[in-house]
């Protein structure tokens, strides 16, 4: 479905920025290496053939038990030419960051410090950098796989022998 | 497509005010203050705080914090079976359920396999179910905008006819409003008798509903005034923050998942998708009321064109057994056990599926591990862009104006903070 | 809980048939909350009708929708700025008990923030089932248990004990306590 917009990034990006390919289910993807993140972006915004205007989603996966741990995903979409293609951004766990999309896409603004908020991936050059759906009180990154997910940090509770107040 | 908008002179002499530098008075000196709105407040719709920081009367800077109604939607999926997400999905735009409903399952099922497959008769029960939802969630909508504006009597209005739909859907699945009524495969159960009537009834009442509220609003100098001109969104910043559904059409931008990318049987209909041309509040105003005219025109077509058959896609690894097997055989009882125990087994794999909710393009990533629950199961809302874009367009507007830029934009709690 | 003169009946039917409720609308049972202040099922019959939206004109907190962590300082806030006697509604399983909710965001049940006079079960509710819960709150308020009107009561009858000299026990279950911020 999308086939045109991988054989144009194989076209462009020779030098191995392009670490891997695939269509599954009909959707296509591209697996993309971290230091070429912003720079394979901006060709698939500014090119005639793709034209991936539209910012559809920004999230992350915790593999867990693979390198890189967490994986940045993008969804992008082009209203022109009704094509899609998901991108993935491999993030180690010790090294837990990736440059931001957001003076390509400013939408990705959002997306990007819930994905900061939750997995805990850290977006170099995000103007604003804030936890967006927790509060700020909260320690950790609760969507990742080690996080309980019962685990919460309350910020008021009633005292404990009161039935008045 | 038709455009609905109004030419920028007309504009000027509706809006009425001028600034003081056109009266020519003095500048008042003032200095910045910050205002806090919300994160309870009387804009029933949902919970969200504004830190807007005004000068007079102009806001020059707003700080759009949401996450008061994080719910761990994916944090719970994670736990769950792939069944049990579907009252999760409900509660997401709670305000039309079962276009949620209808989505999530058609992530599943593309993962599975069987998206092309599921029984015709169900896939035109979800595309009926799915826009009586979007009926009401654009009632809804407009009604409680309204009402925020001062028109009372719309909101009553809106909601007799939000009623009538919610009762036809209790006949439907059970409940008014959260309805988990889609399975993996089809439908949970097939449309009561006398379902089209009351349907074709309850179609024709609110289009004179809605023609009352149409003559109640669209002349009406108030509504105009504060809507109009107000709370622009440019079609640049729809497409880079990603805003579908009525905002994003009110901008211009013509797309709807169901004419570009149709799905189930939507590419049997003929209808019109309305696009604005301005990207005022009053243009997602007028786009959402076309959306209902265009929805009821959809309803007839498929209440005249469904065919009769199985409601849900019959392979015993995914959808349960009929109750009269599951009492009297083992194997069908041993299938129904662990169907519901471990959940359906869906291959590993991702997929990316998206639908036109009320709001826009409501996409499902889903990342399967081969078990019976998700490894990750996203929703990628379609009002938190929208939500995102009024940091950029709430500064230069006065404080009056928060109310029905925030109105028509339809920022829905449980979906965008999920 | 001191006597109840004919005056305080008096005083609890007037304020029972004229509530001023502050919805603290969050999630989805606000939809259900619409459709119970519409014309079908019509809150206004209980006299319970426009809702106040400054805690400090309104005295039934009707807390509709899930609580989360995040919005517990502010619950708090905004119950504590109502003035006396006010009554509290959770309305909806979430505001309940959590509901179906069970995570690190979602506050179980508002009670762990406010007390709570009412509990409407219900995901979300029908509107007859909120009506039911009004109609047991007007019957509580009539009878002065609400958790805040029996506070006032012994807070009163401590006055008075303390003026006559005479020595009185407040029970410890309706001592109006600190609040303490949580450090869990």
């Amino acid at each position: 479905m999308a086939q045109i917009v991988l054989d144009r990034l194989a076209a462009q990006f020779r030098s191995g920025e392009i670490l891997q390919t695939g269509s599954q289910h009909g959707d296509e993807w591209v697996r993309v290496r971290r230091d070429a993140w912003v720079a394979v972006a901006t060709f698939l915004r500014d090119d005639p053939v793709t034209d991936m205007k539209m910012f559809i989603d920004l999230t992350a996966v915790d593999r867990f038990s693979t390198e890189p741990r967490f994986d940045v995903v993008v969804h992008l979409y082009s209203v022109s030419r009704k094509h899609r293609i998901r991108l993935y951004g491999g993030v180690p766990e010790n090294d837990p960051t990736i440059d931001t999309l957001c003076p390509v896409w400013e939408g990705a603004n959002w997306y990007e410090r819930e994905a900061y908020d939750l997995y805990g991936v850290r977006f170099k050059g995000h103007p604003d950098l804030r936890r967006i759906l927790m509060y700020p009180e909260f320690v950790g990154h609760p969507l990742r796989k080690d996080y309980p997910k019962e685990k919460r940090q309350p910020l008021v509770r009633r005292s404990q022998t009161d039935v008045g107040d | 497509m038709s455009a609905t908008g109004h030419p920028p002179e007309t504009r000027r002499v509706v809006l009425g005010y001028q600034d003081a530098e056109d009266l020519g008075a003095p500048d008042l000196p003032t200095e910045p203050v910050p205002l806090n709105m919300g994160p309870s407040h009387p804009a029933m719709h949902g919970t969200v705080r504004m830190v807007l920081e005004v000068e007079g009367e102009r806001i020059s800077s707003a700080d759009i914090q949401i996450g008061y109604l994080h719910r761990c939607f994916e944090k719970e999926s994670e736990y769950a079976t792939w069944t049990q997400i579907f009252p999760y999905t409900d509660r997401l735009n709670y305000i039309s359920p079962m276009l949620n409903n209808v989505g999530y399952a058609m992530a599943v099922e593309k993962l599975l396999g069987i998206d092309k497959t599921i029984p015709e008769r169900a896939q035109f029960i979800r595309v009926i179910v799915g826009e009586v939802s979007r009926i009401s969630d654009h009632l809804t909508c407009l009604g409680a905008s309204a009402m925020e504006l001062g028109a009372f009597t719309v909101f009553l209005y809106a909601l007799k006819a939000r009623e009538w739909l919610f009762e036809l859907l209790e006949e439907v699945c059970g409940a008014r409003l959260t309805s988990s009524y889609c399975r993996i495969g089809g439908v949970a159960y097939d449309l009561p008798a006398g379902f089209d009537e009351k349907l074709r009834d309850i179609l024709a009442r609110t289009r004179v509903v809605l023609s009352d509220i149409g003559k109640l609003l669209e002349r009406n100098r108030i509504f105009r005034d504060r809507m109009d001109g107000i709370g622009i969104i440019t079609q640049a910043d729809a497409l880079a923050y990603g805003i579908t559904g009525p905002v994003g059409r009110s901008t211009g931008l013509a797309y709807d998942v169901r004419k570009d990318h149709p799905y189930l049987v939507y590419d049997r209909f003929d209808f019109d998708v309305p696009v604005g041309s301005v990207g005022d509040n009053f243009d997602r105003y007028a786009v959402r009321v076309e959306e209902m005219l265009q929805s009821m025109r959809i309803l007839d077509q498929a209440l005249a064109q469904i065919p009769a058959g199985p409601v849900v896609h019959m392979d015993p690894r995914i959808s349960l057994p009929p109750k009269n097997e599951t009492y009297n055989s083992i194997e069908a009882m041993i299938a129904h056990f662990k169907i519901i125990m471990d959940g359906i087994h869906v291959p590993p794999g991702e997929v990316y599926s998206y639908t036109e909710a009320g709001n826009g393009e409501l996409g499902f990533y889903i990342v399967s591990d081969g078990t019976g629950r998700p490894w990750k199961c996203r929703v990628r809302p379609p009002c938190f862009p929208a939500t995102a874009v009024l940091g950029k367009v709430l500064p230069g507007l006065f404080i009056a104006d928060v109310v029905p830029t925030f109105g028509m934009i339809n920022m829905i709690g449980g979906e965008c903070d999920r | 809980m001191g006597l109840t003169t004919k005056l305080d009946a008096a005083v609890n039917w007037a304020r029972k048939f004229s509530l001023f409720q502050y919805p603290f609308v969050t999630a989805c049972c606000g939809m259900e909350f619409m459709s119970v202040a519409a014309p079908k099922y019509d809150i206004a019959r209980f006299g319970a009708e426009f809702p106040r939206f400054s805690p400090r004109q309104a005295d039934l907190l009707i807390i509709v929708g899930t609580i989360t962590e995040r919005q517990g300082p502010a619950l708090r806030r905004i119950y504590e700025q109502m003035c006396e006697p006010k009554w509290v509604v959770a309305f909806g399983v979430c505001a309940s008990t959590g509901g179906f909710y069970q995570n690190y965001s979602t506050m179980p049940g508002a009670d762990q923030a406010i007390p709570v006079d009412v509990y409407i079960p219900g995901c979300p509710p029908r509107p007859e089932q909120v009506l039911d819960g009004l109609i047991m709150l007007q019957e509580r308020i009539q009878r002065g248990e609400g958790h805040n009107q029996i506070v006032i009561a012994n807070e009163k009858a401590a006055m008075n004990a303390q003026k006559l000299g005479i020595a009185y026990d407040v029970p410890a279950t309706a001592i109006r306590p600190r609040i303490e911020a949580s450090k869990g």
